[in-house]
């Protein structure tokens, strides 16, 4: 008489499937997951613990490699709390410039989990069309900050620099003729508002084509639908936030419920799911896109017509002009202090949080009133999502566990910190 | 926002005066109350249940470490858990702090009021050596296997206390004491900045003309 036991797999670290570092320990009966051990930490790098021998200003560039789909969501989250210490209010254009970024970091996230969840559940197709799509709104961020990923564009009080008058446009070589060339530089002749408008005409198609390919394909719904189920009062329990939260029915949104920055002149719709399994999050994301291109379009309209400064004026605080720091005795004092010591922040503890696309991102901070943080937590709804992963999976298949862990929508970096 | 928040403080402080006097402050527009930790699970069931408050999620658990605080208000205790409460039903969110004994800090474990608060706990735990008693899994979650100390709590060094490295020799993975020495570039400072001081000091007493239970003042 043999003696029947559960099989114990382990997933990962290195697994394609896993999206970066998760260990996941399954006990299996057959193919039916009995329970989920995930087991995270592989790429913590201690950032709070990081942030409290930093001045505050140094911290920005790593909350991009936080979620490091989402960066300049991160980031305002992080400037959002600073600028609650300091009691500054930013320049108006300033906060539609954020507004904006944050939705072209919203389509950036929700292109990415496309791509990739796609690809987890046998799309291959996906992937490539929405790294087409990406490539534009990487090189947007690149003609604003410099770098295609981890910009550290908002600092606390504004962003660093306007927007650009002219894009970097491609040149010839022995592999691209001048004629292909030209082709590719056709919409980069004008500004990065310019290039963008060229963009958001283009994506509600886009949109369009993945929905062709996706939404009503047997294959897609048969992996999709009614797997992982939550209900709202589950949802809540479990500290979902953001898409996860939303396609089980709640229309909870921090952009509308507590409006920050510009999104309370901007107009766009919350889309919630009915069901709560993987499908309707699918859905939700996919109708987010259409929204944030929306807000987009808004954003670029305003920022067409409405020239400012993109930062706040109070200097002990914010960057001088690289203008006045070479002429003006106050500029250079100003620079110096900036880069020597910093600016302090009175003493007192705020949270803020945002919208980022995978859920609430909040920071944080208690304050004694020196120029580094004395405690910086930061709350990911990574995190979250991932500690319901047993929740979720329990009873399914196998296969259906790698379906979940794409429709969590985690990224290593904000779920290990 | 302050006017909202001064509000909920008196809503909050008549719910939980059958369980215990609490304390609230108004800040930046946030409500934080301070409990002790006996009443904590009880407390936040109340917070849960009543139907005006309604916090249904938790959005947030950490601990915090006090021990080189050098602001005005100065604490006693070294440790507080800090939980960040948010009421999807009625939009509004609370920050609870209990404090923590200083050699044994302990305090009952929320995952039953809220099944979120799992991994939070855990994550206190890693860091700070906050016990959460009651808690189903209480184990490490983001060090390494075999990790010793709480990274997080004041007296332990950025650089770390071990190494790790391929011993070709050996045929493994090793860890030996660090070799690199701490760096500090720019010294932590306190500056007596007098701008903040009486922007603050007028919304303090804004605060404390609205709500009769202010908290001891900066």
């Amino acid at each position: 008489m043999s003696e029947i036991q559960n099989y114990i797999l382990n997933f990962g670290p290195q697994h394609p499937a896993a999206h970066g570092v998760l260990r996941l320990i399954l006990e299996l009966d057959g193919e039916v997951v009995q329970r989920a051990d995930p087991h995270i930490g592989l790429l913590h790098r201690g950032t709070e613990k990081l942030a409290e021998s930093r001045i505050y200003n140094q911290t920005v560039g790593y909350m991009d490699r936080l979620d490091y789909v989402s960066m300049m969501c991160n980031e305002h989250a992080y400037c959002l709390t600073i600028e609650k210490l300091l009691d500054i209010e930013v320049p108006e254009r300033a906060q539609y410039i954020r507004v904006m970024f944050d939705e072209i970091t919203r389509l950036l996230n929700h292109l990415m989990w496309l791509g990739t969840h796609g690809l987890d559940v046998g799309a291959m197709t996906m992937f490539l069309y929405c790294f087409r799509e990406r490539e534009d709104l990487l090189d947007a961020y690149e003609a604003v900050s410099g770098a295609r990923m981890h910009a550290s564009y908002y600092r606390p009080g504004g962003v660093y620099r306007d927007l650009p008058d002219s894009m970097p446009q491609y040149e010839a070589s022995q592999w691209h003729s001048q004629a292909e060339v030209d082709e590719q530089n056709k919409n980069r002749q004008g500004s990065l508002l310019d290039f963008l408008k060229d963009f958001t005409d283009r994506f509600e198609g886009y949109v369009d084509e993945y929905e062709t390919l996706l939404t009503d394909n047997r294959i897609w719904k048969q992996r999709l639908v009614d797997i992982g189920c939550v209900t709202a009062d589950e949802a809540k329990d479990l500290g979902f936030t953001g898409p996860m939260l939303r396609a089980s029915g709640v229309p909870w949104d921090i952009r509308k419920m507590e409006p920050y920055a510009a999104y309370d002149k901007v107009d766009f719709d919350i889309p919630v799911g009915t069901n709560g399994d993987c499908y309707d999050r699918y859905v939700v994301r996919v109708e987010e896109m259409r929204q944030s291109n929306r807000i987009i379009i808004q954003c670029i309209d305003w920022l067409q017509n409405n020239p400012g400064p993109v930062m706040h004026e109070d200097h002990k605080v914010t960057m001088p002009d690289r203008m006045d720091m070479k002429q003006d005795m106050e500029g250079l004092i100003h620079h110096f202090k900036h880069f020597t010591e910093g600016y302090g922040v009175p003493e007192g503890e705020a949270y803020c949080s945002v919208e980022q696309p995978k859920g609430e991102f909040g920071t944080y901070i208690v304050s004694d009133g020196a120029n580094k943080p004395y405690r910086l937590k930061i709350r990911a709804s990574g995190f979250v999502n991932m500690s319901a992963l047993n929740f979720l999976t329990e009873g399914h298949m196998l296969a259906d566990v790698v379906t979940v862990i794409g429709t969590l929508d985690i990224v290593f970096g904000e779920v290990d910190r | 926002m302050s006017q909202y928040y001064s509000e909920l403080s008196d809503k909050v402080i008549n719910t939980l005066a059958e369980i215990e006097t609490v304390k609230a402050v108004v800040a930046h527009g946030e409500l934080t109350i301070e409990v002790s930790k006996e009443n904590l699970v009880r407390i936040c069931q109340t917070l849960r249940d009543n139907q005006e408050l309604a916090f249904d999620t938790a959005i947030d658990i950490c601990g915090v470490d006090y021990s080189t605080y050098e602001g005005s208000k100065a604490y006693t205790s070294r440790y507080a858990s800090v939980y960040h409460l948010l009421s999807v039903k009625n939009n509004h969110r609370i920050r609870v702090r209990t404090w923590l004994d200083d050699d044994f800090p302990m305090v009952d474990s929320v995952v039953s009021v809220w099944s979120g608060a799992n991994w939070f706990e855990r994550e206190a735990f890693d860091m700070l050596g906050i016990l959460y008693s009651g808690h189903p899994d209480l184990r490490r979650i983001l060090t390494d296997y075999g990790f010793i100390g709480h990274p997080l709590r004041k007296d332990f060094p950025l650089v770390g206390q071990v190494e790790m490295r391929y011993d070709a020799n050996k045929q493994r993975v090793i860890y030996e004491p660090v070799t690199i020495e701490e760096r500090v570039n720019i010294p932590r400072i306190i500056r007596d900045d007098n701008r903040y001081a009486e922007r603050l000091a007028d919304k303090e007493q804004a605060g404390s003309d609205d709500s009769k239970s202010q908290g001891e003042s900066a």
